[in-house]
């Protein structure tokens, strides 16, 4: 009898992987990633819930008086960042097809616009008009947003490492992976930003 | 279950749900907050029973490449407690006499489902090795070389395990009678056929039958 790990056969190289899932490891390590994200998202919204609706002596107002969130300028950031999912889209199809300038275009247009979210999200820290310490709100929507703006911040580099190996010709229709786990990612970023956004400014 | 998060397509038709849902949530909120939370509890609601009751898609067949020499075939065998049973060795002997073959043995760790959950594997793992072990010197006995290994508790996992590490020619799944075997009734046999473009057979080992027909002669006797 062998052992579990024994080579069966006649084989060059290091021994095939033996794994049970279906599901590619790394996509299998994106999806684990993305589950202790969601949890992590999830213990400061507790935080926020508590703030608001928990807290005894909690304003009926939010933000409570004479605060207010800018929520026209988070509106079109949103749509900024909604519009680079689009774009992300875009280059994941055009590299599927071959099509390498559509590929090119499109992820560089999602950096640029994950940025113009991201800068745009540090002007309006500037200008908000509160501070930490003004108060739990403050705290949880300095909080939640900063939480979420350290992720677009994980996903543009994601993006710029996938524009500099796009550049350097790595992708193909055959082999896009290094496209599709950042693509992933940054749809999911985009998923809490509208959840952070309609909690936070709109409701 | 199928994750959201699957694949970049996935995910951005995910993205798509979302805008959608918030903006009905943020729409009927405007209109009245009790309203708004009613439509995240249906939307909520709905979503949950979505995704629990949707399949994954079916999984394409794999061809499993020949490996070794031309005229060597490699046989799978797969096999719980009917391991040792007379029909089974019948059908390896049968292999071995009609084709110059390599056996592998496969015996899942069968164990309950708390137990697996518990990782209280030990005990379902040292019987199966108790099987293997038995298996492979009756077969040593009758002059057939075959090596094995304990495998997952699940069938279809184990048989996929070992297809990745042996790449069979055929699979050999050995089950109870109908009605006695909870593999038939998973419909294990034909989920293989289903799943490997390799010749899979299903042999039914009543070892019942087995104990009572070796019970006879001494009844008699």
């Amino acid at each position: 009898m062998s052992a579990h790990g024994e080579a069966l056969h006649d084989h060059h190289g290091p021994p095939e992987a033996n794994q049970s899932s279906r599901v590619d490891s790394r996509t299998l390590g994106m999806l684990m990633f993305i589950g202790s994200e969601i949890m992590l998202f999830g213990s400061f919204f507790a935080a926020y819930f508590f703030v608001r609706v928990v807290n005894p002596s909690a304003s009926p107002e939010w933000p409570p008086e004479p605060y207010h969130f800018p929520v026209f300028v988070a509106g079109v950031n949103t749509a900024i960042l909604v519009t680079s999912s689009f774009t992300m889209h875009w280059a994941l199809q055009s590299i599927k097809r071959g099509e390498r300038a559509g590929f090119l275009a499109g992820m560089v247009l999602t950096f640029v616009m994950g940025l113009a979210f991201l800068l745009t999200q540090v002007v309006e820290y500037l200008n908000v008009g509160f501070n930490t310490g003004d108060g739990a709100f403050a705290s949880v929507f300095f909080g939640l947003t900063g939480l979420h703006g350290a992720h677009v911040a994980v996903g543009l580099s994601l993006l710029l490492m996938v524009i500099i190996r796009g550049f350097r010709g790595h992708f193909t229709p055959e082999h896009h992976h290094g496209v599709e786990l950042p693509g992933i990612y940054w749809h999911f970023v985009d998923v809490m930003w509208i959840v952070v956004y309609a909690t936070v400014y709109l409701l | 279950m199928e994750s959201p998060f699957r694949s970049e397509a996935a995910a951005f038709r995910f993205l798509l749900i979302t805008i959608g849902a918030f903006a009905l949530i943020v729409v009927a909120s405007t209109i009245d907050p009790a309203l708004g939370f009613l439509v995240f509890l249906v939307l909520a609601g709905a979503a949950v029973a979505i995704y629990l009751r949707q399949r994954g898609p079916a999984p394409d067949r794999e061809h499993v490449e020949h490996v070794g020499a031309p005229d060597e075939r490699r046989i799978l065998v797969v096999a719980n407690e009917t391991v040792g049973g007379q029909e089974l060795m019948s059908v390896i002997s049968i292999r071995a006499l009609e084709w110059k073959s390599e056996f592998f043995v496969v015996c899942p760790a069968l164990n309950s489902r708390l137990k697996t959950w518990t990782s209280d594997e030990d005990p379902a793992r040292a019987k199966a090795q108790a099987r293997l072990g038995a298996t492979l010197e009756r077969l040593a006995s009758v002059g057939i070389e075959a090596r094995g290994e304990i495998g997952d508790g699940d069938p279809l996992v184990a048989i996929e395990d070992a297809v990745r590490a042996f790449h069979p020619d055929e699979i050999v799944v050995s089950t109870h009678p109908e009605g006695r075997s909870n593999w038939l009734v998973r419909g294990v046999p034909d989920a293989v056929r289903a799943r490997y473009d390799v010749p899979v057979t299903h042999v039914v080992v009543d070892l019942e039958a087995e104990a009572e027909a070796a019970a006879e002669p001494a009844d008699d006797a």
